[in-house]
């Protein structure tokens, strides 16, 4: 049996949905060990036990909430002196982005990032990894042990496989030399009546809507929906929205019921990340944009007529 | 303060991309400075302009990535040094940034400057794997830098926010496309960039070895396409069209 080891993410303490997605893939490639670290690592620890871990190596030490990567990255090649994994997985996210660049540098393995699938073909391991700037899909087969591959969020569907982990203490101590890029304060600016990445609905808009004055036609939509609102990176860009709201590859993954983009061309780095969405409804004055060529139903016009006479029917039929 | 700022030349965003038959993205397109490292240069710049210090440009790629380090001088950056070597051909993030670090270690900067991801590749693994190998923290996704003498602050984006980061310097920042809007090379600036000196590093000259691919490719085959649907004009209609679609999907 392969050795797997996936890296649970935890943001003050709550462990990251991704980490359960790596976790459904992971079982079925080989015996896997959660490592999980920082506050809240021993509660996360019976949750990644349901889902297929059969041991979590855990750690709460403060300054794993408290610097940026180093001690995550100490922690990890710490662990891998006293036996390496043939497959490291991790969530292609911000944070967990960090930890494995740094750890591949120091291990001096290498990496394959961005993947939407990872699978074992005769004892390797052979990654799905978008290209051409997403049109097509590259099959990468990793030469060297461990592999470490990075796995977009939403790749996978988390689900519990019964069972429980077996919890083993990193008996490790962080030094002062990795406590060096200090988070001194946490700032939120997004208020999300409905999270993103949970919205049944999701309403983006993109540059199409003209200007920030016209975000508040998507939020009235998006109430009448009881949906959320996004965007398209060249508005986050231009100051209209804050990125929380950015959908796309470098922005958040979604997978909503339905998804409507509204005055989004529909370029690769956008779609990938709302292409797995079920329903897709584009409002475009272009017939011809490339969204319009995903989309189950386009609306050919001004997003600026389309979008209130919508709202105006959804609250009309409500009564 | 000495700023180095990591550029690299990337296939023009405007141009649409094309493949190689070893499936590599074809290079031979117009290439362009990476729009993200425009904006790095931007801020090493305004940082220079506020404490004083010198801007150094650090490319890896062919002879031609010079034009890319060039357009940073006509910027206002000091001098470059161009990674430039057959050896190096098809490098993949690690081995990007083992040569970035042998060349940056030389110059001991007080600060690293680099794109969150580039435009091409855009895996985002090069500025963690560089700060790992130069032994520097890592303040990413910055939207905002200061300087305090020794000491580097940054608003690192984030989800739902920004984090206030601090670390010591020498440091790595990575920078987010809204950080800075970068300037025009005004043509002072063009003339005087022709004056500057670009460094010409070979593979010999950095002391790392080319170890097997991490990776190799063994197919590239189309991505699942999503089928289209109906296009349909906005008149009468229309809005019941949607409602249908939204009443299919049971999400009204
Ligand atoms: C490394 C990298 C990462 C990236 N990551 C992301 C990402 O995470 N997310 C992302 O979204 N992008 C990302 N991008 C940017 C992406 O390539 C596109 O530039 C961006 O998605 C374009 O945004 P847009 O569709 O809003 O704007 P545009 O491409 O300008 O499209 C505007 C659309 O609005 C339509 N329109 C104009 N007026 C109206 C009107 N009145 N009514 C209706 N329609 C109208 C136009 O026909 C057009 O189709 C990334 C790029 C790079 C290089
Ligand atoms: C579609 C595609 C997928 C790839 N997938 C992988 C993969 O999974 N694993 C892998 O190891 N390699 C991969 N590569 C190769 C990788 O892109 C190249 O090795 C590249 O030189 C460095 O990575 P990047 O472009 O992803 O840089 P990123 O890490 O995205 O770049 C971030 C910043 O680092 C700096 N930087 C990056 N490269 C240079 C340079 N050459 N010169 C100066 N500064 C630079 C710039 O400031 C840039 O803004 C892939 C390439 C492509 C085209």
């Amino acid at each position: 049996m392969a050795k797997i080891w996936v890296y649970a993410e935890l943001h003050q303490g709550k462990l990251q949905p991704t980490s359960l997605e790596l976790m459904a893939r992971a079982r079925e490639l080989g015996d896997v060990e959660a490592i999980a670290l920082g506050a809240g690592a021993r509660a996360a620890a019976a949750t990644l036990g349901k889902h297929g871990a059969k041991v979590v190596h855990l750690n709460e030490d403060q300054a794993f909430d408290d610097f940026i990567a180093e001690p995550a990255t100490d922690a990890l090649a710490w662990l891998y002196q006293r036996g390496a994994p043939d497959l490291i997985l991790f969530g292609f996210t911000p944070d967990s982005r960090e930890v494995a660049g740094r750890l591949a540098a120091r291990l001096g393995v290498g990496l394959i990032a961005n993947a939407g699938d990872v699978a074992a073909t005769d004892g390797a391991f052979i990654a799905q990894v978008p290209y051409f700037g997403g049109a097509k899909v590259a099959s990468m087969r990793a030469n060297r042990k461990p592999v470490i591959v990075l796995v977009r969020p939403k790749s996978f569907e988390a689900s519990e496989a019964g069972g429980s982990a077996d919890i083993k203490e990193l008996a490790l101590a962080i030094g002062d030399s990795s406590k060096r890029a200090r988070i001194t304060e946490r700032v939120v600016e997004a208020s999300e009546k409905v999270k993103l990445e949970d919205a049944k609905v999701v309403i983006s808009g993109g540059r199409g809507m003209g200007g920030p004055a016209n975000f508040p036609l998507l939020e009235d939509l998006a109430d009448a929906l009881g949906g959320a609102v996004g965007a398209s990176r060249a508005v986050v860009d231009a100051g209209w929205v804050p990125y929380s709201m950015q959908v796309g590859q470098t922005g958040k993954s979604v997978r909503p019921g339905v998804y409507i983009a509204v005055g989004i061309s529909g370029a690769m780095q956008h779609t990938v990340g709302m292409k797995a969405s079920k329903v897709i409804i584009a409002i475009n004055k272009d017939a011809e944009a490339p969204i319009m060529k995903m989309a189950d139903l386009g609306v050919v016009g001004d997003a600026l007529k389309i979008v209130p006479a919508l709202t105006a029917a959804l609250k009309a039929r409500k009564g | 303060m000495k700023i180095v700022v990591t550029v690299k030349q990337v296939p023009d965003p405007n141009s649409s991309l094309g493949l190689e038959a070893d499936y590599s993205l074809a290079r031979e397109k117009e290439v362009v400075l990476d729009p993200g490292d425009e904006c790095g240069i931007e801020e090493g710049l305004r940082l220079k302009e506020a404490h004083g210090g010198e801007v150094v440009l650090v490319s890896m790629g062919p002879e031609r990535a010079r034009d890319a380090i060039r357009k940073g001088l006509s910027m206002g950056a000091d001098r470059g040094i161009l990674i430039s070597d057959a050896q190096l051909a098809g490098a993949d993030a690690l081995l990007t940034a083992q040569a970035l670090a042998a060349a940056i270690q030389a110059e001991a900067p007080d600060l690293v400057i680099c794109g969150t991801e580039s435009f091409d590749g855009s895996t985002g693994m090069v500025p963690p794997m560089l700060a790992e190998l130069l032994g520097l923290p890592q303040l990413t996704f910055a939207k905002k830098i200061e300087l305090d003498g020794s000491a580097v602050k940054v608003h690192r984006q984030t989800a739902d926010g920004y984090q206030v980061v601090e670390a010591p310097t020498p440091a790595l920042v990575t920078v987010t496309a809204g950080i800075a809007e970068p300037r025009y090379a005004s043509l002072k600036g063009i003339m005087a960039a022709r004056s500057k000196e670009i460094r010409q590093v070979g593979f010999g000259d950095l002391g790392i070895e080319r170890g097997e691919a991490v990776e190799t490719i063994e197919g590239v085959a189309d991505a699942e396409a999503r089928k289209a649907g109906a296009v349909i004009e906005f008149d009468g209609t229309a809005v019941d069209r949607i409602l249908q679609v939204l009443a299919e999907a049971k999400v009204v």
